[in-house]
C-alpha cells in the first residue's frame, strides 16, 4: 500500500495506530508537561489552604514580577542545555550588565536607546567570546563559563564602583519592571495574539491538507480556544489589583518567540540535533560549532535582557545584583521542567513552568513568615524530588521499551 | 602477489554488460604515510545488483568505501560513473552524483523523532525569515518521509516519535531510509547487520534486496559470509589492499571466499 495511491487509507491507519500508540505511551510513562502542573497544583493548593492571601490577584501579580528574571534565566538555560552545552556565568552576566546599564545611564548620562544597546551588546559579546573559546579552543563550556562567571561578577563590581549601588531613574527603564497595561490595552493585546496564533494555526492546518495529512481541524480549534479562555482569564484576574505587568509581557513573549525559534525553525532543529548526536549532526553537514556559539551568543542576550529587567525592578544596579543563586534557581527551574543535562531534551515552556514551581514555593513560605533558610531548603528539595521521579520515570520507559 | 582468479561475467545480467557499470573504480591507491592501505583495487557495481565487499580486518575494505563515499581521498586511480570519468574527494561531491552512504553507527539522533532524522542536514521549509530562520515544512517533511519508507516497505510505529525507542532494526532502515530519500544511484551500507539479532538481520537483508530491485546499485561491506551470501549478486575480496578475487554468487562458495580472503591455500598459516 503507498501514499500515492491511497492517501486517505494510509492516513487513517496512521491515525489508529497513533491513537493507540499515544495511550501506550502515555501508560508506559511519556508525561510531558502532566507532572510539573500536578505538582504545581499541589504546591498551591497547600499555600492557599495555609493562607487564604495565597491565590489573591495581588500575590499572584507580585508571583509574576518574583519569577520574571529567573524565568528569562531558564529559557536561556534551556537554549543551551538542549545543545549540550552549559553556561554558568548567566547571573554574573546578569549582574555585569545591571552595573553598565546603570553606569551609563546615571553617570554617563547616555541615552536610554544607546545604554540598552551597548547594555545587550556586552551581553551577546561576552556570549559570542564564551562560544568561541568553547568552539574553537575546545575548552569544555563548563569551564569557560565557571571561569566568566568569576571573571564577569569582578567586571561588575569594577564597573560599579567603590559604593557598591548606583539609583537608576531612567524612566523607561523603571517602567519595564514598575508598570502595568491599562485593561483596553491588555485587552486589545490579549486579542491579538489570539488572532495571531489562530491565523497561522489555520495556515499550518492547510499545509497539512495540501500534503494529504489529517488537518486536525478540532484540535487546532481547541488550542485555540484554550489560549483565549487563559488569556482572558489571566487578564481579567490580573484587571483586579494593578493590571497586567510589563514584565509579564516581557517574558512571556520572549518565551513564545524562543519556542518557536527551538521546535519550528531549522535552527531550532540544529540545536536540538546538535545536543542529541552531535557527530550525527556534523555528518549531516549541520554546522555544530557554529550553533554552539550562537546558542551561547543568545544565552549572553537574555541575561542582558535579565540585567535590565533587575535594574528596573530595583530601580538601581548593586553589587548584589545576579550572582550565583540566581545562576542555580535558573538551572533549577530549567531541570523541573524537564530539561536533561546531557543535552538534546528540554521545552521553554518547561521551564517557565519550573520557574513557576520555585517562584510559587519561595513566594508561600514567605507569605507564611518563613525564613530565607527554610526557602532555599524547600527549593533544593524540591529540585531533586523533580529529577528523582524524572529519572525514575525514564528508567520505567527504558524497560517499557518506549 | 598472488593473481587474482579471473571473474566469469561481471555482471549478473547478462543485458547489462552492454551497459557501462553505474561506478567503476581503476587501480585505486591510498597511502596513511608509511602504510599503504589500497594498492591498485579495481571495483565496480551495476545498477540494481548487490557487490558485497568482503576482507578481514585491516584488508583495505573501510578505506575504499570512503573513497567512494568521498570521505577519503584517494592518492591515485581513476573513477568513472555511467562511464564518465568523475573526480570524488568530498562527501558532497560524492552525493550529487548519487552516492548515500548509511555508516555503521548510523549516525541517528536518539532524541529526535523519525521524520527529523530522515531530513537531518537536508530540511525542507520556507517562509519570510532568511537563513536558519526558516521555518520547517513539517508537512511537506512528513508525507515525502511516508512515501519514501512506504516505497521500500518499511514499517516504523510512529514518524513522530523519538528514534531512541526503535529496535535496532528499525533504526537500520530510518539509516537506509534517510539515504534514500534523496533518490541516490548508489547506497553503501557498512555492516548494516554487525549490531542485530536473527529476525531483524533477515528483515535488513529484505531490505538490501529491495533496494536493488527498486533500480539502486548497493555496495554492502560484512564480516558475516551467511549474510553476504544470502543477500550479494556478486562478492568482491579485498586482501592487503588488493583485489583477491571476484565470485558471481552462483559460482561462489564459502571455501572459496575464505581461501581468497585469507590468502588462497595458506589457510592455516594465516
Amino acid at each position: 500500500m503507498s501514499t500515492a495511491s491511497e492517501p486517505a487509507g494510509s492516513y487513517a491507519r496512521t491515525l489508529r495506530v497513533g491513537t493507540l500508540e499515544r495511550v501506550r505511551v502515555f501508560a508506559s510513562g511519556d508525561l510531558g508537561p502532566l507532572p510539573v502542573i500536578v505538582g504545581l497544583v499541589g504546591v498551591w493548593i497547600f499555600f492557599q489552604s495555609k493562607n487564604a492571601h495565597f491565590l489573591t490577584a495581588r500575590n499572584l501579580s507580585n508571583l509574576t514580577l518574583q519569577m520574571a528574571v529567573t524565568a528569562i534565566l531558564a529559557m536561556a538555560v534551556v537554549v543551551v542545555m538542549v545543545a549540550g552545552e552549559i553556561d554558568l556565568s548567566l547571573g554574573s552576566v546578569t549582574g555585569v550588565t545591571s552595573a553598565l546599564l546603570g553606569v551609563l545611564l546615571t553617570n554617563d548620562h547616555w541615552s536610554t536607546a544607546a545604554a540598552l544597546a551597548a547594555t545587550f551588546g556586552l551581553g551577546i559579546g561576552i556570549g559570542l567570546l564564551q562560544g568561541l573559546v568553547t568552539v574553537v579552543v575546545g575548552v569544555p563550556s563548563f569551564l569557560v563559563t565557571l571561569g566568566g562567571f568569576l571573571a564577569w561578577a569582578g567586571l561588575q563590581l569594577a564597573v560599579i564602583g567603590p559604593a557598591g549601588n548606583l539609583q537608576v531613574t531612567n524612566s523607561t527603564i523603571v517602567a519595564i519592571g514598575n508598570n502595568y497595561l491599562a485593561p483596553w490595552t491588555a485587552w486589545t493585546l490579549a486579542a491579538a495574539v489570539v488572532a495571531a496564533v489562530a491565523v497561522v494555526e489555520v495556515l499550518r492546518v492547510r499545509d497539512r491538507q495540501h500534503y494529504g495529512a489529517p488537518p486536525r481541524v478540532w484540535r487546532v480549534a481547541m488550542k485555540v480556544g484554550l489560549l483565549a479562555v487563559a488569556l482572558a482569564a489571566l487578564v481579567a484576574f490580573l484587571d483586579r489589583n494593578f493590571g497586567v505587568p510589563y514584565v509579564l509581557v516581557l517574558f512571556l513573549a520572549v518565551g513564545a518567540i524562543l519556542g518557536w525559534i527551538m521546535r519550528r525553525t531549522f535552527f531550532g532543529r540544529y540545536i536540538y540535533a546538535v545536543g542529541g548526536n552531535a557527530e550525527a549532526a556534523r555528518r549531516a553537514g549541520i554546522p555544530v560549532g557554529a550553533i554552539r556559539v550562537a546558542t551561547l551568543a543568545i544565552s549572553g542576550l537574555l541575561a542582558g535582557l535579565a540585567g535590565v529587567v533587575s535594574t528596573s525592578m530595583l530601580y538601581a544596579t548593586s553589587a548584589n545584583v545576579g550572582g550565583s543563586i540566581l545562576l542555580l534557581e535558573a538551572i533549577a527551574a530549567a531541570v523541573i521542567g524537564g530539561t536533561s543535562l546531557f543535552g538534546g531534551r528540554g521545552r521553554i515552556y518547561m521551564a517557565l513552568l519550573g520557574t513557576l514551581v520555585i517562584a510559587s514555593v519561595q513566594n508561600g513560605l514567605g507569605l507564611l513568615g518563613q525564613s530565607a533558610s527554610t526557602e532555599d531548603i524547600a527549593t533544593g528539595a524540591i529540585l531533586v524530588l523533580a529529577v528523582s521521579l524524572d529519572s525514575l520515570n525514564r528508567r520505567r520507559r527504558a524497560a517499557a521499551g518506549v | 602477489m598472488v593473481t587474482p582468479p579471473t571473474v566469469t561475467g561481471s555482471s549478473p545480467q547478462q543485458t547489462r554488460k552492454n551497459d557501462p557499470p553505474f561506478l567503476e573504480l581503476r587501480g585505486v591507491h591510498k597511502r596513511y604515510g608509511g602504510v599503504t592501505a589500497l594498492r591498485g583495487v579495481d571495483f565496480d557495481v551495476w545498477a540494481g545488483e548487490v557487490v558485497a565487499l568482503v576482507g578481514d580486518n585491516g584488508a583495505g575494505k573501510s578505506t575504499l568505501i570512503k573513497t567512494i563515499s568521498g570521505a577519503v581521498h584517494a592518492d591515485e586511480g581513476e573513477f568513472f560513473v555511467d562511464g564518465k570519468r568523475v573526480t570524488l574527494g568530498s562527501p558532497h561531491a560524492s552525493a550529487a552524483l548519487g552516492i548515500a552512504t548509511v555508516y555503521q553507527d548510523l549516525a541517528l539522533c536518539e532524541n529526535l523523532d523519525v521524520i527529523s532524522n530522515l531530513f537531518l542536514g537536508k530540511e525542507v521549509g520556507g517562509g519570510p525569515l532568511p537563513g536558519v530562520l526558516r521555518r520547517l515544512g513539517e508537512s511537506a517533511m512528513q508525507a515525502r518521509a511516508r512515501e519514501t519508507l512506504d516505497r521500500i516497505s518499511i514499517n516504523v510505529p510512529s514518524l513522530d516519535r523519538p528514534v531512541a525507542g526503535l529496535s535496532g532494526g528499525q533504526r537500520q532502515a530510518i539509516a537506509v531510509g534517510r539515504a534514500l530519500l534523496w533518490g541516490p544511484k548508489l547506497v553503501l551500507l557498512d555492516e548494516p547487520t554487525a549490531a542485530l539479532g536473527v529476525q531483524q538481520t533477515a528483515q535488513v537483508l529484505e531490505l538490501v534486496r529491495r533496494l536493488a530491485e527498486s533500480g539502486q546499485a548497493v555496495v554492502l561491506i560484512s564480516h558475516s559470509l551467511p549474510d553476504v551470501f544470502a543477500v550479494a549478486d556478486r562478492i568482491c575480496v579485498i586482501r592487503l589492499g588488493a583485489n583477491a578475487g571476484t565470485f558471481l554468487r552462483s559460482d561462489a562458495t564459502v571455501e572459496k571466499v575464505v581461501a581468497a580472503m585469507t590468502g588462497g591455500l595458506t589457510i592455516e598459516a594465516a
